[in-house]
């Protein structure tokens, strides 16, 4: 039951992502290209999306837990560090590069398009890649301690 | 390549999104970050956290199936870059958004919904990066 639910709220998202245009990289390109065929539909992903969260939290948050969960798991980090920046620069490059984010080529999946299966695998490489990165760093600053 | 500005259809999308994610979060406490999602799923850390996030994951990408059987077609997918570049463009992403702890539905939609600092800076940032990026692919580099 619970999980039919689950299954049932990440279909929200996918029809979501499927009408809004960004599982389109196409779209999403000329979203950031102010400066030849700009298309500003995703603003409107955006707005949507952001009203609805903002509103629907607000709601939501005064409860005093989920209803499948004892407590809420929200991230609560306040930290704006190098890595936060970094990472996110980084993403904003490769999404620039290919047209897709995770959310968008993610429902994708299930049109069976190519591009959008080549994209994921690279996607999952890169997440392994900069988790090794990332224990890699710490088991040297443990050794260095 | 010129795309047909959809207002209309984008504003529903994204009223979806937003659904999804205020659901997820009063369903299950979680942000509705597609990056968290996968990274967990990928890497569980317990047999009922990965069927949650398998649940999910199965919902979204039946979505397009509804799509098509409401539309007649599946959403339209024009990809106006090689596959060498979504190779390199996939891999960057996963790596970009492991290391800023989100993408654009975590930190763009459900972090900056809570008005969270880290979201407000991660999402100006990759936003300003992507236009950077595209301007420099199309317009300096003309691919």
């Amino acid at each position: 039951m619970k999980l039919i639910a689950t299954y049932l709220i990440g279909l929200v998202f996918g029809v979501g992502i499927s009408i809004s245009g960004m599982s389109n990289p196409a779209k999403v390109l000329n979203f950031f290209d102010v400066a030849g065929t700009w298309d500003p539909s995703l603003a409107f992903v955006m707005g949507g999306a952001l009203l609805v969260a903002f509103f629907g939290y607000k709601l939501v948050l005064k409860r005093p837990a989920p209803i499948f969960e004892p407590v809420f798991n929200v991230p609560t980090s306040r930290v704006i560090d190098a890595r936060l920046l970094g990472g996110s620069a980084v993403f904003g490059v490769g999404w620039g590069i290919a047209g897709f984010c995770p959310g968008g080529a993610l429902p994708a999946l299930g049109t069976g398009n190519v591009d959008v299966l080549v994209f994921t695998a690279a996607l999952v490489a890169g997440i392994f890649l900069a988790k090794g990165l990332m224990a890699a760093s710490a088991r040297r600053q443990a050794a260095a301690a | 390549m010129e795309t047909e500005f959809t207002p209309l259809v984008s504003l529903a999308g994204g009223l979806l999104i937003g659904l999804a994610s205020v659901l997820l979060m009063a369903a299950r406490g979680r942000v509705f970050g597609a990056t968290g999602i996968l990274a967990g799923f990928l890497s569980p850390s317990s047999s009922t956290d990965w069927a949650w996030r398998a649940a999910l994951l199965a919902g979204m990408v039946t979505g397009p199936l509804v799509y098509l059987a409401f539309a007649g077609d599946f959403p339209a997918i024009e990809v106006p870059v090689s596959k060498a570049m979504m190779i390199v463009g996939g891999l960057i992403v996963g790596v970009g958004v492991t290391y800023g702890s989100g993408c654009t539905s975590g930190h763009g939609v459900c972090g900056m919904a809570r008005l969270s600092p880290r979201s407000i800076v991660a999402t100006l940032t990759f936003m300003l990066f992507t236009g950077i990026t595209v301007y420099v692919v199309r317009h300096v580099l003309g691919m």
